[in-house]
């Protein structure tokens, strides 16, 4: 028996499988989430639309990459996944489960795990490492003696000797240790998906390798599905199968990973792709690709929201919202009037009877 | 540049162990000596866990004092940040040197809003008003290119997005324009487009108000954006350190090869990455000699023998290594 089998043992059983490998294990439809944000005693209230009628899914056993300007809603959408925050609309599929009433909170924990961005605010300081990653398995009615034992073997897994470890304090850890200790209380509960918000980006380059490997392992070994958020291009491209870029709430391109960095489609995802530092002592970066600030959140741009900062807008880009279009490469799909034939941009293909057809 | 480092240097550590006590024994520093000239921008790498953090938290003294025991020595500006009381190491943070901490909520009081920290910052350290402050508070939120800075000076911290955040933190640290500027990892959690943006802001900014810089960061293509010079920790102390250029062309020391072997950069999908194997060193008792010899592959008996020193090579660029000569003769890559 393997050790991935001995630990589903002794653990939980697994969730079971549903629909088979053709329906997906996440899907996302019409997701949308504002908050409402106080003016303060100067400017009224407005509303933040942090996540604005998104759609994706996410095929089993695969990782989807999200990436996207800094406050474009990627941990937002996270945490409407996970059900820490209910959205305003749209609706949320785990296996063609629909997430709500039906589907409890604790049921939900078991089958969806996230790796927090700031791995400090999300550590109870009062416990130890070793109770962390134990506290989950114990709530769902594992003996303490086995959670604990399980506690030591994630330690050990995420490069943590527990002998050193299990007893520590969150702050007695440097940020690079914490981050892996989130990653192991995330696997305690043996999850079907893990949701990993910049889970690697406070991990030095060696043990980032250690952790990606270890993260690719144990997909493998325990059937994960991730969801990977993260701002780092390179690591999101050697760890994702598909991704989605962001921007302001809305997706603006999605597609196979090898797909966007060869042929993206949209303006924002090349100016992201432009703006990795360079890696030449010699040449370093003078200019940022995109000028202009992100816009304001509160008051999106009309139309396309990236037309303020775009080299390509034209008076079409600010009075129509560009729709997610097929660019003709499989599964690849862009937001911008340049990609729709019927849009009247001087920079669209001219329509072919294929592409229509596509639509 | 017109870093001359012939002057006194404005950051001057010597020799610094940092050893926390308790329940268990943690030698997070075990000498360490930087020398920072005015204006200089200093990248710090290394393994997680190396002692980076604590390096900066030392600097600002703020390291929980029961448990903590400091020696060596280190002077910033000419003070003696040691023998500083409670009064001078009020005006010393924030005033003359400030951080930009790895987690946000460690730096920024969740109950109060972002514009009347910084303003609070401001009002003490420069005496000026109220309104002044708030004032300096909106420039800076706009400066680091918070989108609708002048509603965000009262937005709470859970309000704002991770790299917002950031971005707060650095109008903080920035907003009294310290001659010192220590920052941990500032730019992780933002996307490309704004980090470069951001990078390019701190730059312009040190070379405007003259700052030096202690930035530390695992990324080599953020360190070789910012730094003028680099140093590479490993089991608390620096092991290898250089002009930029010279580290990341030619590094020397076999754990800044793995380092920079390990990137990501170009890695294929579904390859396995190249990592350094083994573990850490454990600090609780380090080994003697060199702590990264266990996972050396070019260790033999000498280098668990005895304090291994820093090989001058050239001037600014020291390596702690004894097996250098046959160093040298190994590719990149090792
Ligand atoms: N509780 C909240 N109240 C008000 N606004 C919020 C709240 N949470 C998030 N926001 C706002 O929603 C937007 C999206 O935030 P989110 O944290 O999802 O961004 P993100 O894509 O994860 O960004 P980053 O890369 O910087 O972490 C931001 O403008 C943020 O300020
Ligand atoms: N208050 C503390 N008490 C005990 N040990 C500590 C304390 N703070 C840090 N340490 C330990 O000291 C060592 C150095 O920590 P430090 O935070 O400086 O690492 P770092 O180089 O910044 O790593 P990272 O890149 O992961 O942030 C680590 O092994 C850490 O566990
Ligand atoms: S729709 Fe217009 S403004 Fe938006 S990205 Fe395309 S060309 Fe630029
Ligand atoms: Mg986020
Ligand atoms: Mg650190």
């Amino acid at each position: 028996m393997s050790e991935a089998d001995v630990l589903r043992q002794e653990v939980l059983a697994p969730v079971a499988d549903v629909g088979g490998p053709q329906q997906p294990l996440l899907a996302v439809r019409g997701l949308s989430k504002h908050f409402a944000v106080g003016g303060g005693l100067f400017g009224r209230g407005g509303v933040v639309r942090a996540v604005d009628d998104v759609n994706f899914s996410v095929d089993k056993g695969e990782v989807l990459g999200i990436v996207g300007e800094s406050g474009c809603g990627k941990s937002t959408t996270a945490r409407l996944i996970i059900g820490l925050i209910a959205p305003d609309k749209g609706e949320i599929t785990l296996d063609g489960e629909p997430v709500g009433p039906a589907l409890t909170l604790r049921e939900l924990r078991r089958r969806v795990q996230m790796v927090f961005q700031d791995s400090y605010a999300s550590l109870n300081p009062r416990l130890t490492i070793e109770e962390t990653i134990a506290f989950g398995p114990k709530v769902h009615g594992i003996a303490p003696a086995v959670a604990r034992a399980r506690a030591h073997e994630l330690l050990r897994k995420v490069g943590l000797d527990p002998s050193l470890f299990a007893d520590r304090y969150p702050h007695e850890l440097s940020g690079g240790q914490r981050q892996r200790i989130n990653i192991a209380r995330a696997l305690a509960l043996a999850p079907r998906l893990v949701i990993l918000d910049e889970a690697v980006s406070a991990l030095d380059k060696s043990v980032e390798a250690q952790v990606l490997n270890l993260l690719l392992d144990l997909k493998e070994e325990l059937g994960l599905t991730y969801v990977f958020i993260s701002h780092d291009l390179n690591v999101v491209r050697f760890i994702s199968d598909r991704v989605i870029v962001m921007y302001l709430g809305e997706v603006v391109e999605s597609g196979p990973v090898e797909a966007l960095w060869t042929d993206a489609r949209h303006p924002y995802t090349r100016a992201l792709l432009a703006a990795m530092p360079s890696l030449d002592a010699d040449h370093r970066t003078q200019e940022a690709p995109i000028s202009g600030d992100p816009p304001n959140p509160i008051d999106p741009p009309s139309g396309c929201r990236f037309h303020t900062r775009c080299a390509f807008a034209e008076p079409v880009c600010s009075a129509e919202a560009p729709r997610l279009m097929p660019t003709g490469n499989e599964r690849h799909a862009a937001a911008c009037h340049m990609v729709d034939p019927a849009s009247g941009h001087s920079r669209a293909p001219v329509a072919s009877p294929e592409i229509q057809h596509a639509i | 540049m017109s870093v001359n480092p012939l002057s006194a240097p404005i950051v001057d550590i010597r020799d610094l162990h940092v050893r926390f006590s308790g329940e268990r024994t943690v030698n997070a520093l075990n000498g360490v000596d930087i020398a920072l000239a005015q204006g200089e921008v200093l990248g710090l790498l290394g393994e997680s866990g190396s002692g980076k953090s604590v390096t900066l938290k030392a600097l600002l003294r703020l390291l929980p004092p029961r448990r903590t025991t400091i020696t060596g020595s280190m002077h910033v500006a000419g003070q003696d940040v040691l023998s500083m009381d409670d009064e001078a190491l009020e005006n010393y943070r924030g005033g003359v040197v400030s951080m930009i901490f790895q987690e946000p909520m460690l730096a920024l009081d969740p109950v109060y809003s972002i514009g009347d920290q910084i303003a609070e910052g401001v009002v003490r350290h420069k005496g000026v008003s109220w309104a002044q402050g708030r004032a300096r508070a909106l420039e800076m939120l706009e400066g680091v290119r918070i989108p609708s800075a002048r509603r965000r000076l009262d937005a709470y911290p859970h309000e704002m997005s991770g790299g917002m955040l950031q971005r707060a933190m650095i109008a903080l640290a920035l907003s009294c324009s310290p001659k010192v500027l220590l920052a941990d990892e500032p730019t992780t959690a933002l996307d490309a487009t704004v980090q470069i943006q951001i990078l390019l802001l701190l730059r312009e900014l040190q070379r405007e108000m003259g700052m030096a810089v202690i930035f530390v960061t695992h990324d080599i293509g953020v360190a070789i954006e910012i730094s003028d010079r680099v140093a590479v920790m490993y089991g608390g102390r620096i092991v290898e350190t250089g002009k930029l250029r010279d580290v990341v062309k030619n590094p020397q020391h076999p754990y800044t090869r793995g380092l920079l072997a390990s990137t990501i950069h170009g890695a294929k999908r579904g390859v396995r990455l190249e990592t350094i194997p083994g573990a850490p060193p454990r600090l609780d008792r380090l080994p003697p000699g060199c702590s990264f010899a266990p996972r050396c592959g070019l260790a033999d008996a000498a280098c668990s023998q005895g304090e291994i020193l820093a090989v001058p090579l050239g001037p600014q660029r020291n390596v702690r290594c004894i097996k250098l000569a046959t160093n040298i003769a190994v590719p990149v890559g090792v």
